[in-house]
């Protein structure tokens, strides 16, 4: 893959209370956002171990997204706080690596924000295209 | 138990890129519980030494395994045909862990990928403090089980120093003096008597000095 045709290929891990019913919600309302995403959907962001973003990251993902409630609405109290936390943790880990920090994203969002998804995903999608492919990728000469 | 904390992954990472196989070999005691070097540690490290390897172009292979203990040939037995698969061993036990595993295999290489960093205990969550600097001979009956040696900054027997302010340590301020805690923790007892006791210099022999230290049990040896 040359850099210039560059597609990335990011995961977004959704809370299934928020993030994943607000895709669901964007469909609804024909909002289009670019293929680019993979979208998994997960019981609570705080459910994602960090085994789960180091693996997407190993396996070639280019960034990943991590869809939350918003602060204070987590259906499990807390979890989307310990997800930040956690995502706080791993950008660490990723930079120990070799890897952009900015490459793994958090944010917030009610089910009833579609709209701020798809500007979330369509914002990850063209900083990631700035960052360029995954070295993980480069190296080893796997495409999109 | 047994506190350790893991060593960067471009430091580990520049030990082992000369392999081409190493095997991450997890502890499932100690530092499982201090969140270093357990199954989860184990599958973490390797993911990121996958990913700093392709950054850096170096053809290292990373396996895993955890067992139960590594300080016991035991368990590292049931690991054999596993461990013999690879040019070296990346241990991620703390230092007693790492030195038996060096000694079952003579001619594999063996990398510690932890500092192991003292004994303690689990204050709150994800907080752990040094409580032993395990000197060889016990005082805590004198100290109303606080240990002066482990937790006052200057070491002392015969406390407090005089430096304190209100109740913490000079040296570090966010400490509490351990001589306060000791006076506090005496006097809820009745045994505040006990501070008066002056101690004689202690004996440091049976700390480290001459080696390892050895422990023979005759009733237990066959």
């Amino acid at each position: 893959m040359d850099e210039k045709n560059f597609e990335p290929k990011i995961v977004a891990f959704c809370c299934h209370y928020c993030a994943y019913a607000s895709a669901d919600l964007a469909g609804s309302m024909r909002l289009q956002y670019p293929p680019n995403v993979r979208i998994i959907r997960t019981p609570c962001t705080g459910r994602l171990e960090v085994e789960y973003y180091m693996k997407a990251f190993e396996n070639g993902a280019d960034g990943v997204l991590v869809a939350g409630c918003l602060e204070g609405g987590c259906h499990f109290i807390e979890g989307n706080l310990f997800a930040k936390k956690r995502v706080k943790s791993i950008q660490k880990i990723l930079e120990e690596c070799g890897l952009e920090k900015e490459r793994l994203q958090m944010i917030n969002n009610s089910a009833a924000m579609a709209k701020n998804l798809v500007d979330a995903i369509n914002l990850m999608i063209s900083m990631v295209k700035q960052l360029g492919p995954s070295p993980v990728n480069k190296k080893i000469g796997i495409g999109y | 138990m047994i506190v350790a904390q893991r060593k960067s992954i471009p430091e580990i990472h520049n030990i082992i890129k000369e392999h081409e196989n190493v095997i991450v070999l997890g502890c499932g005691t100690c530092v499982t519980v201090c969140l270093a070097g357990g199954e989860r540690e184990v599958s973490i490290i390797s993911s990121a030494l996958r990913i700093a390897a392709k950054k850096a172009g170096t053809k290292v292979k990373i396996n895993e395994l955890t067992i139960e203990r590594q300080c016991d040939n035991v368990f590292i037995e049931g690991a054999v045909e596993e461990i013999k698969k690879n040019d070296a061993i990346l241990s991620l036990g703390c230092g007693a862990g790492v030195q038996a595993i060096a000694e079952r295999y003579p001619n594999i290489p063996v990398y510690a990928g932890l500092d192991t960093a003292f004994l303690g205990i689990l204050e709150s969550r994800g907080v752990w403090t040094e409580k032993c600097a395990q000197c060889g001979e016990c005082l805590l009956s004198d100290f109303g089980g606080i240990c002066p040696i482990t937790r006052c900054a200057k070491h002392m027997l015969n406390g407090p120093c005089g430096g304190s302010r209100e109740d913490r340590c000079e040296i570090k301020v966010n400490q509490p003096c351990a001589w306060q805690l000791i006076y506090k923790r005496l006097k809820d007892i009745g045994e505040l008597d006990k501070i008066k006791k002056i101690h004689p210099l202690k004996d440091w022999s049976k700390s480290l000095n001459g080696g390892s230290r050895t422990i023979i049990r005759e009733d237990h040896r066959i």
